[in-house]
């Protein structure tokens, strides 16, 4: 009996070495390919003649961030902007060729308590002002690199071949709207959005027996898509990526609160020279002119 | 259509299954032996299965996480589990642990105790009962755990995302990039690794009743001669 108990511990333990090894592994292969290739490169201008050896280290020179090693950025960004990223981080390649940036996607809020709990992020890109701000009381960013980026703007759409007579968000209180699809106001942020612009717009009672809550916008986005609603409200981006329906008009002005996507370099940053070079090629034009493509407006 | 999700989730199911076989037999061995706070400790086996995912990877990811005394052990060596590939090991680890566990602890208490003691009176080491009687009888279900617990771990999210992040080309399983596509709203991805997954996890179903019938009709030959 009691041998029978030690070599289940014995086995537990061995398991959790082998995955310990297994991390640790993992690790130095991630880091070993980048030192291989940089002495394979030295060894190359080592055996080339004396003449080429002279350039390369005068272009060297020159140009320091060619010889830079290697860098990965990981970027933390909120789910709706996993298009435009992706976009991004291939065209940054061509800007700055030692500088890799590999992404995560997920909510914001998962996002940000990831980064509480040392996920190893050197820049995060919130859907809203609210997780950058709590990671900046925790003191987990960079100070004065935070940039408010982007604006997004919340539309009323309806189906592309509807001959639904809906004009402006006042309307969706007349006989012309019989049913709408919205964000759960409690945890779908664009839902919070709405309920504020129906508010300030004096037609939230008139609204909410015609509402239709969706667990996310992209739910929203498709029922409006399939026709099973007369309208609904999403952001601008969403709007942009559908051809199946069109937008009848933005939100008021002033009817809610504006809805930010703010960046930020972290504390726990490596790389903290890269990921700054990274944050100023999201405001250069070529950049602003993607985030254009894909529906959003910059601050 | 990029294919790394699905090397990902193999490679991580992979591993992960073969972590939740040592594990699981060695955790029913071990509830099976001892007398005080069975109940509690078996609760605590079970409990993955009950917790919605997200829960247990927020659990993982305050226990890997740099700010608990576990991560700070793990920071001396250098060693960093949040978005890896060996985070969502652990994570799919975690999850599929208990379909593992139940399957073969109803096994070892169904199994006929008198061979144990039959073993016994011959002199043989408990260590060597276990192994040499008592695994061979018990593989039928110790298979069906193992399918259970891969199909399960193939299909791992909530957790995986949790701890591992959804870092394309490293982290992003099949599961992932399906909630990635439905986010980005790109459909005909979407539709691609609903596909894909469906196709794998049905075969996995498939293959277990299959080799089931088959023991099933070799039992009953056995019965017959």
């Amino acid at each position: 009996m009691r041998l029978m108990k030690k070599n289940i511990l014995i086995l537990f333990i061995t398991t959790i070495m082998l995955l310990m090894m297994l991390s640790g592994c993992t690790i130095k292969l991630l880091g070993a390919p980048n030192k291989d290739t940089l002495s394979d490169v030295s060894n190359g201008t080592d055996t080339s003649s004396d003449v080429s050896k002279a350039t390369s280290t005068e272009v060297s020179a020159v140009n320091p961030t060619n010889t830079t090693e290697k860098v990965e950025l990981v970027v933390a960004a909120a789910a709706s902007l996993t298009d435009v990223a992706t976009e991004i981080a291939d065209r940054y390649k061509a800007v700055a060729p030692n500088v890799t940036v590999t992404y995560t996607f997920g909510s914001s809020g998962a996002l940000q308590t990831q980064i509480e709990e040392g996920a190893p992020v050197d820049v995060f890109m919130s859907a809203a002002n609210k997780q950058m701000t709590a990671l900046e009381a925790k003191g987990l960013i960079q100070v004065g690199t935070k940039k408010e980026l982007l604006v997004n703007k919340v539309v009323l759409i309806i189906q592309k071949d509807s001959t639904k007579e809906i004009k402006s968000f006042e309307d969706i209180a007349t006989d012309k709207v019989s049913t709408i699809a919205l964000g759960e106001p409690t945890s779908v942020p664009v839902g919070q959005y709405t309920e504020d612009i129906f508010t300030s717009l004096g037609i939230l009672d008139k609204v909410k027996p015609k509402s239709n809550y969706g667990s996310d916008v992209r739910q929203v986005l498709t029922w409006v898509e399939s026709g099973e609603v007369d309208c609904g409200v999403v952001y601008a981006t969403d709007a942009i990526s559908s051809d199946k329906i069109k937008v009848v008009c933005e939100a008021p002005k002033d009817s809610h609160k504006s809805v930010i996507y703010p960046v930020a370099v972290l504390k726990s940053s490596k790389y903290t020279v890269e990921a700054q070079g990274f944050l100023e090629f999201l405001s250069t034009t070529e950049v602003t002119n993607v985030f254009k493509k894909y529906g959003f407006k910059m601050k | 259509m990029d294919l790394s999700p699905l090397y990902i989730s193999i490679k991580v199911a992979f591993v992960a299954t073969i972590i939740t076989i040592i594990l699981g037999i060695a955790a029913a061995r071990y509830v099976l032996k001892i007398r005080r706070f069975k109940g509690l400790i078996d609760g605590v086996f079970t409990l993955p299965m009950v917790l919605p995912p997200t829960v247990v990877g927020f659990f993982l990811l305050v226990i890997f996480g740099r700010n608990s005394l576990f991560g700070k052990i793990l920071m001396q060596f250098d060693i960093n589990i949040v978005f890896t590939w060996v985070g969502a090991v652990i994570a799919s680890t975690v999850v599929s642990f208990p379909l593992m566990y139940r399957t073969v602890r109803g096994a070892f208490e169904q199994f006929d105790i008198t061979i144990i003691y039959a073993a016994r009176t011959l002199g043989i080491s408990e260590f060597k009962i276990f192994y040499k009687i008592i695994i061979p009888n018990v593989i039928p279900s110790i298979i069906a755990g193992t399918v259970l617990a891969f199909a399960r771990a193939l299909g791992e999210f909530g957790a995986t995302i949790m701890l591992a992040g959804n870092i394309p080309g490293r982290t992003q399983t099949m599961a992932v990039a399906v909630y990635t596509a439905v986010q980005a709203g790109d459909r005909a991805k979407a539709y691609s690794w609903v596909l894909i997954i469906c196709i794998m996890s049905f075969t996995s179903i498939i293959l277990i009743n299959f080799w089931n019938n088959r023991q099933d009709k070799k039992t009953a030959k056995r019965g017959d001669s």
